[in-house]
């Protein structure tokens, strides 16, 4: 089975890139100025003798550097991703319990940004020149320019507390105690200032790519021949142009999915969602870098794995996509 | 020279963006002479809406310092972190392309497996980390960005040397016995100037917007008035004083936006076959 192979060794590669990043991490913490167990111990164990002894026994600070970086990874291949001084729980544990908000955050983000610059790209190629095209270019490159996390704080200020339109902050109404059908759409207001402005900038990204990719594909030699042959337009744009051009954009989209996960962390910041990327923002107040180091390995995870879905749903849905590059 | 200059100027945005850049840029150069006093120090009441009298065109934030100040201040910051930066992703990124490029093989295997590492780790969530353990500085926020940033620019000096390695000219200096230095500097590399160009002009842009994102979370330089620290500190303040949080996203804005436009109009004129398709 060819697609299993390659499944198998899009996995390797993929353990292989975690390994790595453990190791980079487990580099950044020696670089770090100071003693790595008080780095690791962060703000909260700077006073506590008996946690800072803890430490590095546990991660066998006073062995040679090769034992330590084994027993490092050692850790993080069992999931162990260490112990939260400051919230008096383990880090995995924290991380498990903000994972959900994040992934429907930026799920909802990517779903938004790619359908929408999709559309809006091959809208500006088909009227290359008029003003629809400057109009949808235009706001595709003030989106572009823009810092994602002043737009959303903007966003807050008109639609959440000058209209009063939309949920503040948070991820559903506190003390409502919906349940259900209910529940759901609670969370989904609270989901849409978030979510459109995470999605955003990426729409922008992805129309300006759309709309490269429908201009290079109108140029080839079979979409003249379509016309030549009398295809009406509406037919061409639909079945010739725009669906050899969205497999480019698409593949970019998927490569990119790390700068969404990264983006969260700003969006989470200013609207209070209670995902990874808050969780983020609170190490960093707080000097928790266990935590911050999980989340970073964490989200790198999820961005690998989602490379390798990407990878996969291509090989079975387009068979001309070589296996290795 | 001058056909370069009309091929530019005939892309209006880009002379669009270079006027305001030179704006941006007067802003920086004449920031000490205008506000000499610190724009750390508190000079009248807080929360001065815009337009007050007094000259505080621009309002002043919860300690009652001046936004303008700080926004001219922090252009400083903004362009010298951006440059500084770009400079540092292309030395990293140039030399690292341009071996994987011209020796192709095991060296070229090796050296974009290891490129390809740094696209897949989430850049922002890296840049994060290292300020953050490193302690946020000038240099680590810059040594951040440079090592986010490089990857794409190795993958373009690869593609750029793949394809000069087998010109003419170039395999000519190989029989001549030139050094292989002295070919990959003088023959090979001069030669990707104008796209280097083009795409240092978009990451000054991009080291900006992750600069801002950094201070915005509180990991700018403690000692450096910079926008992003400017709309942190306004955020919580944001219904009494939307003004705080709001001019120092527009100069971002307009920084951003100019770099994009001067790099669009450098593609036009460095690249003249391409820039007349797709309008």
């Amino acid at each position: 089975m060819p697609l299993l192979r390659f499944i198998a060794g899009r996995l390797v590669k993929g353990v292989i890139v975690l390994i790595a990043i453990a190791t980079m991490n487990f580099f950044l913490i020696r670089a770090a100025p100071g003693d790595p167990a008080s780095v690791l111990a962060g703000e909260a164990g700077a006073a506590d003798e008996e946690f800072l002894r803890q430490l590095r026994e546990q991660f066998g600070l006073d062995q040679p550097i090769m034992t330590q970086l084994w027993i490092y990874l050692t850790d993080i291949i069992t999931l162990d991703l260490g112990f939260s001084y400051r919230q008096g729980r383990p880090v995995l544990e924290l991380i498990m319990e903000r994972l959900p908000a994040t992934l429907l955050l930026t799920g909802a983000a990517f779903i938004f940004s790619l359908t929408l610059g999709i559309i809006f790209g091959i809208l500006a190629a088909r009227r290359v020149g008029k003003w629809s095209d400057t109009a949808i270019t235009t706001g595709a490159l003030f989106f572009y320019a823009t810092p994602l996390f002043w737009i959303a704080l903007m966003s807050q200020i008109i639609f959440a507390l000058w209209l009063g339109w939309l949920p503040n902050t948070g991820f559903r109404t506190i003390g409502a105690g919906y349940t259900g059908l209910r529940h759901a759409l609670d969370v989904g207001m609270h989901l849409i200032l978030p979510a459109t402005t995470l999605g955003l900038f990426f729409t922008a990204l992805y129309t300006r790519m759309m709309r490269a990719s429908m201009l290079e594909i109108a140029g080839s030699d079979f979409v003249k021949t379509a016309r030549a042959k009398g295809v009406p337009e509406g037919r061409i744009v639909r079945r010739h142009i725009a669906r050899n051009a969205i497999l480019p954009v698409v593949t970019l989209a998927g490569l990119q999915a790390g700068q969404i996960v990264g983006g969260a962390v700003l969006t989470e910041t200013v609207f209070g969602w209670p995902g990874i990327g808050r969780l983020m923002f609170e190490a960093l107040a707080q000097r928790d870098y266990q935590v911050l180091l999980g989340v970073f390995f964490v989200s790198s995870a999820m961005v690998v794995l989602f490379n390798l879905i990407t990878d996969v749903v291509y090989r079975v849905a387009d068979p001309r996509i070589e296996v290795g590059r | 020279m001058k056909a370069f200059f009309k091929r530019f100027a005939r892309n209006k945005g880009a002379v669009v963006g270079l006027i305001i850049l030179a704006i941006i840029l007067a802003a920086a150069i004449l920031a000490p002479v205008l506000y000499p006093t610190s724009p750390w120090r508190m000079v009248t009441r807080p929360f001065l809406p815009p337009m007050s009298p007094g000259g505080f065109w621009l309002g002043t934030d919860a300690l009652g310092r001046d936004v303008a100040s700080g926004i001219m201040h922090g252009a400083r910051v903004s362009l010298i972190i951006g440059l500084v930066s770009t400079l540092t992703a292309l030395a990293i990124g140039i030399p690292i392309g341009a071996l994987a490029g011209y020796f192709g093989g095991l060296i070229d295997d090796a050296l974009m497996r290891f490129t390809e590492f740094f696209q897949t780790i989430p850049a922002f969530a890296l840049a994060i980390v290292i300020v953050a353990i490193l302690q946020p500085s000038l240099y680590s926020i810059v040594l951040a960005i440079a090592i986010v940033s490089w990857p794409p620019v190795a993958r373009l000096v690869r593609g750029e040397v793949l394809s000069l390695r087998t010109r003419e000219y170039v395999q000519a200096s190989i029989v001549i016995g030139q050094s292989t230095s002295r070919i990959i500097l003088t023959q090979v590399l001069p030669n990707t100037i104008a796209p280097i160009t083009v795409m240092a002009s978009i990451m000054v842009a991009s080291a900006i917007l992750l600069e801002s994102a950094l201070s915005f979370l509180g990991l700018g330089d403690p000692n450096m008035m910079t926008w992003g620290y400017m709309i942190g500190a306004g955020r919580t303040r944001l219904i009494e004083a939307w003004w705080i949080s709001f001019f120092p996203g527009v100069a971002i804005f307009l920084t951003v936006l100019a770099l994009n436009l001067v790099g669009e109009g450098l593609n036009d004129a460095l690249n003249p076959r391409l820039s007349r398709e797709g309008g």
